[in-house]
């Protein structure tokens, strides 16, 4: 894992990244690109045609065998040992006091074998703090535990991921894969075959996930027919307007949908009912760590509520500006953009309960002035069946 | 005036230095298009009222995009004696015409000596290629 003094980790697009214009620049450790050409086209050709992006940075994990289920349901607050193959949930890693370590998709899937495996999206950011969460619960006796036996792998450099997303998504990349996308649900994946020679027979994961609020895409395959895929893609892309979008985009994207980020929206000082995402965590009949603190937490009162802010002038509230009522402080912005769908800024951030309901007039100070802001309902943006915004 | 005739600020700024027809030198001040072009997605500018004194490397406003917001520095001692405000709805036309339409302020220079301080073009291109190879 990269740190501030080791060189950033490139995905396997890296190159064509750079040869195609992308000004890269160091996020969670990897070198990204921010945009190509404008965050404010790459989100509105997301928004009304159709976007690829690479998430390559994204940490991945596999797990199977047959203890691999019970160790992922004790790890995480969401429930596992459920899951039907090709099925997909959003949950979160607590601390032991219910703090936010991550927040994670898993799928699940199968291997040559026809066994489960299980493969859990990490932030790019959290992937190394999430390796040594494992670690630390998963010992050796454990992991060979006869009839029980989990093995993982860090597969994030094998495998590359490609976001496409947008209302567009199913006519780009059906004919590319042999699943029916045009029937598979939201949050739900498949193991595909891909149709393109430049895939040299190889297969790959494919889920209708996504982190833009739009219908989309997460397709996974390896890191060394990543280039040629995406290029397939942008070929047969170009009639509907496909553009490569930057991780400038996906953050104006996301929060337009009212999704929380990692070091932004959560933290390991943010608990799940703080940030609004309590209805991830089983807490009743399942035990993972921080299940207890959270029970706790759940009958005390709320320090803070994450919101939506519409600040009322122009100027964009950013992460870390303090939110007032009056002379007094009740909270601080958490995440701040100009949205280019509304063509206004708006942000998320975090206040004090009595500070939440829906139209409550705020203050941020924005670089020592005073704006004014209103409470929000989240999201921002909600795309409807037509495609365009409510 | 191209750019290769004008002054730049260690921030980015372009000035223009002419003279009065009382006499007074007279900086034109804006954004150079490498700051510009590193910032796209311009969404907002601040700009200051006439009259206001500013000195070199003080703040007059403000320029800011999607993913971030910039201070605007006086690159000389003085006072503002013109404001381009219909820039300000017109962030089209200062990423287009940064150099003529794309001014912001007219400043009524105090002291011709901060001038000296200014990089010449052929030595502000050089910085911007020194931060293009700090980028990668």
């Amino acid at each position: 894992m990269a740190s501030s003094d080791s060189p950033a980790l490139r995905t396997p697009l890296f190159g064509w990244h750079v040869a195609h214009g992308g000004r890269m620049v160091e996020f969670a450790g990897w070198s990204m690109p921010v945009m190509y050409t404008s965050i404010i086209e790459e989100h509105t050709i997301t928004r009304s045609a159709v976007g690829i992006a690479d998430i390559s940075h994204m940490g991945r994990l596999r797990f199977e065998g047959p203890g691999a289920a019970v160790f992922l349901a004790e790890l995480l607050t969401r429930r596992v040992a459920d899951m039907a193959e090709g099925q997909v949930r959003y949950s979160l890693v607590t601390n032991d006091r219910g703090g936010i370590l991550d927040d994670v998709l898993v799928g699940r899937y199968h291997n040559d074998y026809g066994q489960p495996y299980y493969v859990l999206v990490v932030n790019a950011a959290n992937r190394a703090k999430i390796v040594k969460w494992i670690d630390a619960h998963l010992p050796r006796e454990r992991a060979e535990r006869p009839g029980e036996e989990i093995i993982w792998t860090d597969v994030t450099r094998l495998w590359a991921m490609l976001a496409v997303q947008g209302p567009r998504s199913v006519e780009l990349l059906q004919p590319l894969v042999t699943a029916d996308l045009r029937t598979m649900r939201y949050y739900r994946g498949a193991q595909v075959r891909i149709l393109h020679p430049a895939a040299r027979r190889q297969g790959g994961i494919i889920s209708r996930t996504g982190y833009t609020g739009e219908d989309g895409f997460e397709l996974s395959v390896g890191a060394t027919i990543a280039e040629g895929v995406w290029e397939a893609l942008m070929e047969l892309g170009r009639p509907l307007g496909l553009v490569p979008t930057g991780i400038g985009a996906r953050d104006t994207l996301r929060l337009e949908a009212g999704m929380p980020l990692y070091s932004h929206e959560l933290s390991e000082r943010i608990n799940p009912f703080e940030a609004g995402l309590e209805s991830t965590c089983y807490l009743r009949g399942y035990d993972f760590p921080g299940r207890d603190a959270l029970l706790g937490i759940e009958k005390a009162p709320r320090q803070k509520v994450r919101v939506g802010l519409q600040p009322l002038g122009r100027r964009i509230a950013r992460q870390g500006y303090p939110i007032f009522a009056g002379s007094q402080q009740v909270g601080e912005v958490t995440s701040g953009t100009f949205s280019p769908t509304l063509s206004r800024p708006i942000a998320m951030g975090y206040v004090r309960p009595q500070f939440a309901a829906v139209g409550t007039e705020v203050q941020i100070d924005v670089r020592g002035r005073r704006e004014e802001a209103r409470v929000v309902k989240l999201p921002f943006y909600h795309r409807n069946k037509k495609g365009s915004q409510k | 005036m191209t750019p290769e005739q004008l002054l730049y600020a260690k921030t980015h700024e372009w000035v223009r230095v002419e003279t009065d027809p009382g006499g007074a030198k007279i900086a034109t001040v804006g954004l150079s298009a490498f700051a510009l072009e590193a910032l796209t997605d311009l969404v907002f500018i601040e700009l200051p009222e006439v009259g206001r004194e500013v000195s070199a490397g003080e703040s007059f406003g403000e320029i800011e995009s999607v993913k971030a917001v910039s201070d605007l520095y006086s690159p000389v001692d003085g006072r503002i004696v013109e404001v381009n405000a219909p820039i300000v709805d017109k962030l089209d036309a200062l990423s287009d015409d940064p150099y003529e339409a794309g001014w912001f302020v007219r400043i009524k220079i105090a002291d011709e000596a901060g001038l000296a301080e200014l990089l010449d073009f052929a030595a502000y291109q050089k910085q911007c290629e020194e931060e293009m190879t700090n980028d990668e």
